[in-house]
């Protein structure tokens, strides 16, 4: 077994035990990059030198008392490090790749763990996207069949991570971007409450919806990175004081008695009938832990495509403002004026996603249009986070697949842009009532693509996510299986 | 039902400052209309005194000292990022009107 395939606590073990160097498993992680990113296009920035030069560091100093230690990972595209090209996967920051003057307070506490960060991973463009497609570095490749996507936005962390490229990745999720990935490549992904963790020096997407998270190869794993993640941050005024659990003593809690909820509208006619009997046999293993499952609804589902493409547009026409290619980026030479320069900077800069969700985003805002869109897309979002208040009264977590299908075939969704966004119907919703979401392999399909399953659970409560998704992990391999690359 | 002309997709482009060419605007108008006309289903669902949703956690007026931190990083290495010629500690901007 090559060293970038351990989970972190595998590796752990080793670094503490010093029968594993830093070094060694850098090394590992970076050739295993070397030999397959060819062919699946997860890394987009690499920054393995003074990678390397931490790894040394480490080994010098012998201190792997945190978890974290010398554990080797990649970045989604939209992270700050400071002098780190970080280039959200837009030819507006690709041109003079823009280097952060700063890092993000997610990869600031783990370097200060002691993670070392070892390049930047594909996103769709500006993360406006659920296939990496939009990505002015073409798609990432789905590890378990190269002709189908690894989902998005965050298919680089998820893709990388399956592929063992490294032994985590981080992620964005603002309506599905980690656990959808995650469901498509068959790895572990959680999805935080909205302001469980920071957002300072992350390029943002859509401010009220907008989460940092992880991709992993287990719950466990996850769980470990998340505690270094996740806390007040006096740089994200949206970042909560709620107490941050020990998430690792949870993972041991027994759900013997626990109250499963499955969504009938989530089991619907047009979902793959693979993907359905996938994820209610996941039910019955729970059931044998000695958890009860009963059938639920969250009757305004079927709304939460429409209010998140409000929402999330309008909040992105707003953020994609200052990419004006004055503080950084694209520039044009020979300006006519100011506003000719804004705008042959932002023509060229920008791809086809983007700009379709800022036109959405200036239309529904501009003057005589708010209260119709934003503002009632608003109000139907405070009918979605009430279905899940009322459903959460009657029980523990809820159950639902990732997506309608396993991952779809590059180039499906090209001409229909409707489409595309229905792939997130599953995840969307408890994104808009701010809920954390963790994704976990379940099963493969007949054509041996990823099946994924999403546990929901109140705000600010991974901790009971995790103790759930660690119980199926130990009951079942789905997670330890790899794609043959 | 909403649609977009092509004059109205110009309009937007202008507002969001993005210039587009024909072929742009060709593929737009269709691709827009029908992302308007699926948000349209939003109209179907009662709304009356229902509040709106601006934080979801039920975040308010969250404040904090005004004071000046400094350790993220420098005016000068903020101005270094620009593209533009930097004088004086500014950033030299094309002129508003040509």
């Amino acid at each position: 077994m090559e060293p970038c395939s351990y989970t972190i606590s595998q590796a752990h073990d080793l670094l503490k035990k010093r029968k594993l160097s830093a070094e060694e498993l850098l090394r590992s992680c970076i050739k295993r990059v070397e030999n397959v990113d060819q062919s699946l296009n997860c890394v987009v920035h690499r920054n393995f030198d003074s990678a390397l030069t931490e790894a040394k560091k480490l080994d010098t100093s012998g201190n792997f008392d945190s978890p974290l230690s010398g554990i080797p990972y990649l970045a989604k595209d939209v992270f700050c490090e400071k002098g780190v090209p970080t280039t959200a996967c837009s030819n507006i920051l690709r041109d003079k790749d823009y280097l952060p003057p700063f890092d993000s307070t997610t990869t600031k506490r783990l370097k200060t763990a002691g993670a070392i960060s070892f390049g930047k991973v594909n996103t769709d463009e500006f993360t406006c996207g659920g296939s990496t497609e939009s990505s002015c570095f073409g798609v990432t490749k789905c590890p378990w069949n190269l002709e189908r996507v690894s989902g998005g936005s965050s298919g680089g962390s998820a893709a990388a991570v399956s592929a063992d490229e490294c032994l985590f990745a981080l992620g964005t999720d603002t309506g599905g971007s980690i656990r959808q990935p995650a469901g498509y490549c068959g790895c572990t992904g959680i999805k935080v409450t909205y302001g469980r963790t920071s957002r300072f020096g992350v390029m943002s997407y859509a401010s009220s919806l907008d989460t940092i998270g992880t991709l992993a190869k287990t719950v466990e794993d996850a769980a470990l990175i998340l505690q270094t993640m996740a806390g007040k941050d006096p740089l994200d005024g949206t970042t909560s004081s709620v107490p941050v659990p020990d998430y690792f003593s949870s993972l041991h809690t027994s759900i013997k008695g626990l109250k499963i909820g499955l969504p009938k509208e989530y089991f619907i006619e047009g979902a793959d009938p693979e993907v359905i009997a996938s994820v209610r046999a996941a039910a019955k293993i729970f059931e044998s832990l000695g958890a009860t499952v009963t059938d639920i609804s969250l009757p305004h589902t079927t709304y939460g495509v429409a209010t998140y493409y409000v929402i999330a547009p309008c909040e992105l026409s707003s953020n994609m403002a200052r990419y004006d290619g004055v503080r950084y980026g694209h520039t044009v030479p020979h300006p006519e004026n100011l506003l000719d320069y804004y705008e042959r900077v932002r023509s060229e800069g920008f791809g086809a996603e983007v700009k379709r969700r800022i036109m959405i985003g200036t239309y529904a805002l501009s003057a005589g249009y708010f209260d119709q869109y934003y503002r009632k897309a608003q109000k139907v979002r405070t009918l979605v986070k009430k279905d899940f208040e009322d459903a959460l009264q009657k029980v523990d977590v809820i159950l639902t697949p990732t997506a309608p299908t396993p991952a779809f075939k590059i180039g499906a969704h090209t001409d229909n842009p409707v489409q595309a966004y229905l792939e997130d119907a599953f995840t969307i919703p408890a994104s808009l009532a701010g809920l954390p979401g963790l994704a976990l392999p379940c099963g493969f399909s007949s054509g041996n693509l990823p099946i994924g399953i999403q546990l929901i659970g109140p705000q600010f409560r991974e901790d009971l996510l995790f103790g759930v998704g660690h119980a199926f992990q130990q009951e079942t391999d789905w997670h330890s299986r790899k794609p043959k690359l | 039902m909403v649609s977009l002309d092509p004059a109205a997709v110009r309009h937007i482009g202008k507002l969001a400052r993005l210039r587009l060419t024909d072929e742009e605007v060709e593929k737009f108008a269709p691709e827009l209309t029908s992302i308007l006309q699926y948000i349209d289903k939003l109209s179907e669902v009662n709304t009356d005194n229902v509040e709106p949703t601006s934080q979801v956690t039920g975040l308010n007026n969250v404040f904090r000292e005004d004071i000046l931190r400094g350790e993220e990083t420098s005016p000068d290495a903020l101005l270094q990022t620009s593209p533009l010629p930097i004088i004086d500690h500014q950033i030299a901007s094309p002129p508003a009107h040509g």
